[in-house]
């Protein structure tokens, strides 16, 4: 039915404008349908692809849905026990202080367990980038309430929403970070939209750059979806969460250059 | 008088049917098929003419599937 739409004239090698980057393994991704994993994996692997920094960046991966980063990422990786991602980095990265350094940790891991490696990688300054996806929930174990799950937001472990005098408050783990000396780039960004994928490739791209100048610790936090663990359509769940992350975790720049942004604080 | 036009090919066995791409598309260009893949999803489809190779689709796509095309043609 398609072959009707086939424009032959176009479909040449030499006209190609976008295409899956080949540094993301060419093997189908674990995640569900809709998932902005898929998107955060390709923009990073862009990044390295247009600094041709392949040999040269270790990756880490943590515990959680992308633990499996290293089945489609044709870089080295390295699994870290759960959330001590920051700890593993900072090792590598002295050992190895001419290679790019990065993990990629969703919010049980960075903003729960590993609250503690993170904040202290963090003031320490260590030469990483740390990437960040929150999407509010546990995904991969079923959906349970995390740190970071909204107030009044249904998780498996909340059935009725999140109650903040019983269950706490949400942790906005990126303010905090902002604050420590250490760190010199702090943004928000999302990948639901393809004007947000154009600004996170650009927050990943400046944060490899500042690794290359050796500033300090960048930290980019992707607010994502979990259409599986919300319990929505992958197009329903964007929208949610437009309406109800975006309000709270606001999208932009935190700190650039070792410096506040005036809004942040 | 030359006009920008573009295609997309999706890689309709990778495809998860998220239907992402289709609110991306500011074209629609792209609509859902009928049929599923091996898998059992149904897949994205291109369904008219009116693509400029704009990429919004391309680089939303969580799987990404879709690879882009764009070319100058000559139009009466």
């Amino acid at each position: 039915m398609e072959e009707q739409f086939v424009k032959t004239e176009i479909r040449k090698p030499e006209n190609i404008v976008y295409k899956k980057t080949d540094l993301m393994v060419d093997r189908p991704l674990s995640y569900c349908p809709g998932c902005g994993h898929g998107t955060a994996h390709r923009m990073l692997m862009e990044v390295i692809e247009e600094m041709d920094i392949q040999e040269k960046t270790i990756g880490v991966s943590p515990v959680g849905c992308s633990v499996l980063a290293y089945d489609f990422l044709n870089i080295d990786m390295l699994g870290a026990a759960h959330g001590r991602a920051p700890a593993l980095a900072t090792a590598i990265k002295r050992m190895w202080p001419n290679h790019f350094v990065f993990t990629y940790q969703g919010d049980g891991d960075l903003a729960a367990i590993g609250t503690a490696e993170t904040i202290h990688a963090c003031n320490r300054g260590e030469n990483i980038t740390i990437i960040f996806i929150n999407n509010g929930i546990y995904g991969m174990t079923g959906g349970q309430m995390a740190p970071t799950t909204l107030p009044g937001m249904r998780s498996s472990t909340s059935p009725y929403g999140r109650d903040v005098p019983t269950m706490g408050h949400p942790l906005k783990i990126t303010e905090l970070i902002a604050q420590l000396p250490g760190v010199y780039y702090v943004t928000r960004q999302a990948v639901h939209t393809p004007n947000h994928v154009r600004k996170t490739k650009k927050a990943i791209r400046k944060a490899f750059e500042l690794q290359k100048e050796n500033k300090g610790l960048c930290f980019i936090e992707i607010v994502s979806n979990c259409n599986s663990g919300w319990k929505m359509t992958p197009v329903q769940s964007n929208k949610w969460m437009e309406e109800n992350m975006f309000p709270f975790y606001q999208l932009g720049d935190i700190k650039v250059d070792g410096k506040l942004i005036e809004a942040a604080k | 008088m030359a006009k920008i036009k573009g295609d997309i090919v999706i890689n309709t066995e990778r495809c998860k049917g998220c239907e992402v791409c289709i609110a991306a598309c500011p074209l629609t260009v792209i609509a859902m098929s009928k049929e599923v893949n091996s898998k059992g999803y149904h897949f994205a489809m291109k369904v008219n003419n009116e693509c400029t190779g704009c990429t919004n689709c391309a680089l939303v796509c969580p799987d990404g599937v879709i690879t882009v095309y764009r070319a100058k043609v000559a139009i009466d």
